[in-house]
């Protein structure tokens, strides 16, 4: 698509509007994306294929591409529901009657709504129309030979004259070497060498010498990979679609010495594509040895985290274990997924004896950092007491490192590793709400219904628990251990089988699209003939020489074009770079629009390297 | 001193460069502009590099302009005395001089950081104005492009003005997210096709003030615009301007692609929507959008370069504005925000 109408275009621009002969190929004649169309005849039909061939028109694709931009954004603005659900509901509880509209309208998943999905299928319906018939176009072009050697060379954009004492046979053999290339099997240009027999002066044209001719053509990979690019992003469309059906992801967390089992009811959520099958998770299993956590302790980036290494031991089905080391851009391969580390923290062990000296709750609970010294929120649900008693809720922070205000009043983590672990808890009491078989978060703590314990003068109790200590609760209500200190890791689990395709119809796309914007188009052509050197019959002997012309076109704007001209013409035998003599031919017009002298280029010895550096 | 105060100050040293050449560049502007005859400095030892342009341009004919053949042609020689262009050839040398001292900038904080120095905006500002520099004093060395010297030089002062004061932060390591070669590939090739972007929407933006001028626009007929004059036509203009887009959304592509993949090795997924992910999709797509339509009848020419201002307004916000407004994965900048 990206030059379809390019030639036409640039020549209507300019005045000039003219169109140099040999130019007359299937892309600057079809011209399919910008015709206008007649008016829709009448009845179905027509309008059926008025809109197909909108639909497909460059002008409809260009809409939408701007329209896709757009309806992209919101979802830069509004929180999104796959990324942050949270958010979504704080904006509809801080927004509600917006809210409700916008959440009607698809705002809060833009990617997965009716208008963005349409949208980009729209413009995928529009691109395979308008890729297939090219297709088929430059199936049938690339095998067609180079345009003959046009009569005229003088309106050409670029071209060369020089005079040689080699036979228009050489030139013509020598030309054709250099303008194929060094490699045989992928040659620079298509060459084609021709003869033309000696034409008598007829009317207003004079009379042409016999002369052999070359033409040639190069670039025909540059359709080729335009047609690459937009077949590659079909393609990475089926990929990524075929990949949602297929995938599957679990999250687990996981504390140390702790593991868990590659199966769905081991892992805290599980999502997964329409056609997944749960058969097919491999039955490994994995413990958490030990993770460690490296922080920055200078004065600059104090307390940036620097390093995170989880070290598991994976059992494979067959019973064979082995160690294994996950980090944050190294995940592990297991099963056939990929195993990756996004989160760490704190998930001290407690346990809690009711008033009558029973174990109520004793276990690990995961606390959530909340910012960068790790200062960690969690709850912890003590709802087995014994008969008769009030269950007991508790929450409240970890710190890793506390530190306690002067008056005693605050403690804050300084430092994110464990220097100086203390848990700070409040304390409730009452029904947690936890019989009715409601699922809850284990993160929060409903405390409407609970009763908080209070000091003397009404404020709430703060317990502090260090490591290793036991600390009464208030109101009789038992006691609390912080027994131990284990850490924990959030392990993301997932599976894509479509992401070689997507990646190799990616790298299609680049590949593609690189060789049509940088690969040039030229059409060159030669012609070589023999002639009397003006005045050289003194001694009565005429002395004959070569006259070589060349001309190059090239579609769109091609800095190195003249360059190319250049080269061609150094390359041939006998052009010496010498500059010497007057090389236009005298008698010739001398074109208007011509943009160099032709003896210049040949001698400046940087004409080549511009050449070149086009080429690249 | 310690090598990272060394790199602060040489960045305000190749500022301090830079804008000398800017004062340079315009002098010489307005020196171009001042002259009876405004037009036709292909006459000056630069006519070898426009004659290079002109051809750039010349896919087909080319009108008249006084970087086209029409200004080579051996009929103008004698018209006027070549119009000493010291001015903006002092520019060209400054810069290099302030590029250079921008270049030891960057290695110095690399250095001091002991990384790769582009892990956060300060440091992509500072990358990002070096390569919009080198690529203005690469394509000089073979065309003459001396007219956009006031602008790239303008910017890249203002970025580095904004970067020393605004996205200041220290140098140091980076957290382990940042820890992969990627940050070498990934950001390394996103900030060569910022710095391409931005020397390519200069020359679209010029396109479109000349073209408006040629075209009779009545602010733009002004005296104080007739500094345009002195710039290659519209058409040339364009040209340029396709060449250094096509080249910087070949290396967005890839900076894409290549994000997806980190991605997939650092979050577990190649493409999640994050805000920073969304804007580089919206670049991509409006440049896309930019080459259709420079080949869509009734597209090209203006409206095309109209696409090249929405698009570098995109790639701006989409460094400036997601880094500082949106919460996000890509949320390097190394600023609070509180």
């Amino acid at each position: 698509m990206t030059e379809r109408t390019g030639q036409a275009e640039r020549s209507g621009e300019q005045a000039a509007g003219y169109r140099p002969e040999g130019i007359d190929d299937a892309f600057a004649a079809g011209g399919g994306g910008g015709t206008t169309p007649a008016l829709p005849s009448l009845g179905w039909r027509g309008t059926l294929r008025w809109t197909w061939r909108q639909l497909t028109s460059m002008r409809v694709a260009l809409m939408l591409l701007m329209l896709l931009a757009v309806a992209a954004v919101p979802g830069s603005v509004l929180p999104q529901r796959p990324q942050d659900p949270a958010a979504v509901l704080r904006y509809l509880q801080e927004n509600p009657t917006t809210g409700e509209w916008l959440d009607r309208l698809g705002f809060f998943d833009v990617y997965a709504s009716v208008w963005f999905s349409a949208i980009y299928l729209l413009l995928f319906v529009s691109l395979v129309g308008c890729i297939l018939p090219r297709t088929k176009a430059h199936w049938q072009a690339l095998r067609t030979r180079p345009p003959r050697t046009p009569r005229r060379f003088d309106r050409f954009p670029a071209q060369a004259r020089a005079v040689t004492d080699a036979t228009p046979d050489d030139v013509v053999a020598a030309a054709s070497t250099h303008l194929r290339g060094r490699l045989s099997w992928l040659p620079t240009f298509r060459v084609d060498t021709g003869t033309e027999d000696a034409a008598p002066a007829r009317g207003r044209s004079a009379a042409r010498p016999a002369a052999r001719t070359v033409s040639a053509e190069r670039g025909y990979v540059r359709e080729t990979g335009n047609l690459l690019f937009h077949l590659s992003l079909v393609g990475l469309l089926v990929a990524v679609a075929t990949g949602q059906l297929l995938h599957y992801r679990g999250q687990a967390i996981v504390t140390e010495g702790r593991g868990f089992a590659n199966a769905v009811v081991d892992y805290d959520t599980f999502e997964n594509g329409a056609w997944f099958r749960p058969s097919s998770l491999v039955p490994f299993s994995m413990t958490l040895d030990a993770f460690e956590s490296e922080f920055a302790a200078d004065s600059v980036a104090f307390a940036q985290s620097r390093d995170f290494t989880a070290t598991v031991t994976v059992r494979d089905p067959d019973g064979e274990t082995h160690e294994e080391t996950i980090k944050v851009n190294h995940p592990l391969t297991a099963g056939g997924a990929k195993i990756y580390l996004q989160g760490n923290g704190f998930a001290p062990e407690v346990t809690v004896r009711d008033a009558d000296g029973e174990v109520a709750f004793s276990g690990r609970v995961p606390f959530l950092p909340e910012d960068t010294m790790y200062t960690s929120r969690g709850v912890i649900k003590v709802p087995d007491v014994s008969p008769g008693l009030d269950q007991i809720g508790l929450v409240g922070y970890f710190l890793p490192t506390a530190e306690l205000s002067e008056d005693g009043a605050t403690a804050t983590s300084v430092y994110p590793q464990p220097i100086n672990p203390l848990l700070v808890l409040e304390v409730y009491r009452g029904d947690l709400g936890l019989d009715e078989g409601l699922p809850q978060n284990v993160y929060r703590l409903d405390t409407d219904d609970l009763t908080p314990s209070v000091d003397a003068d009404g404020r709430r109790v703060r317990l502090l628990v260090a490591p290793g200590e036991t600390v009464d609760l208030p109101d009789g209500l038992g006691t609390i251990s912080f027994d131990s200190l284990p850490r924990y890791v959030a392990l993301d689990l997932r599976h894509d089988p479509s992401l070689t395709w997507v990646l190799v119809f990616a790298l299609g796309a680049l590949t593609g699209l690189a060789v049509s914007l940088f690969t040039p188009r030229r059409r060159v052509w030669v012609r070589a003939w023999r002639e009397d050197v003006p005045g050289s019959d003194d001694d009565g002997a005429p002395r004959e020489r070569t006259v070589v012309a060349v001309a190059g076109l090239a579609r769109g704007d091609d800095a190195g074009l003249q360059g190319e001209v250049d080269a061609l013409l150094a390359a041939l035998p006998g052009v010496a770079p010498s500059g010497e003599g007057d090389l236009t031919d005298p008698a010739g017009p001398t074109p208007a629009d011509r943009t160099s002298t032709p003896a210049a280029p040949a001698q400046d010895p940087t004409a080549r390297d511009r050449a070149r550096k086009a080429d690249r | 001193m310690t090598v990272a105060e060394l790199s602060q100050d040489l960045v305000w040293a190749a500022a301090t460069a830079l804008t000398v050449a800017l004062v340079a560049f315009a002098i010489d502007l307005t020196r171009l502009a001042g002259r009876p005859e405004a037009e036709a400095d292909a006459h000056d030892e630069g006519a070898e590099r426009t004659e290079v342009l002109a051809t750039a341009a010349a896919g087909g004919t080319t009108p008249a302009s006084p970087y086209g053949p029409g200004a080579v042609a051996p009929a103008a020689p004698a018209a006027a005395p070549a119009p000493s262009r010291k001015a903006a050839n002092i520019g060209i040398s400054v810069t290099w001089l302030g590029t250079a001292l921008l270049l030891v900038a960057i290695v110095t904080r690399g250095i001091a950081a002991g990384r790769a120095p582009w892990a956060n905006m300060y440091e992509f500002t500072l990358v990002g104005a070096f390569v919009a520099l080198a690529v203005f004093l690469g394509v000089s060395v073979t065309r003459d492009v001396r007219f956009l010297g006031s602008f790239v030089t303008g910017l890249s002062v203002l970025f580095l003005g904004l970067a020393q004061n605004a996205f200041f932060v220290v140098a140091t390591g980076v957290q382990p997210a940042l820890q992969s070669y990627w940050l070498v590939i990934h950001v390394g090739v996103a900030i060569i096709a910022t710095g391409i972007f931005t020397v390519a929407f200069v020359t679209s933006a010029l396109q479109l003030l000349r073209d408006s001028r040629d075209g009779g626009n009545a602010v733009l007929g002004a005296r104080g615009w007739r500094w345009l004059d002195t710039t290659p036509g519209p058409v040339q203009l364009e040209a340029l301007s396709f060449r250094l887009n096509a080249v910087a959304f070949v290396l967005w592509t890839f900076t894409i692609i290549g994000g997806a993949i980190w991605a997939e090795h650092a979050w577990g997924r190649y493409w999640g929507w994050d805000p920073k992910e969304v804007w580089s999709f919206v670049v991509w797509i409006v440049y896309a959008a930019y080459l259709h339509a420079r080949t869509t009848r009734g597209w090209s020419g203006r409206r095309a370069a109209y696409f090249v201002l929405v698009g570098y307004a995109c790639v701006l916000f989409n460094f400036t504005g997601v880094n500082l407004l949106f919460n996000g994965k890509h949320s390097y900048s190394g600023l609070t925000t509180e």
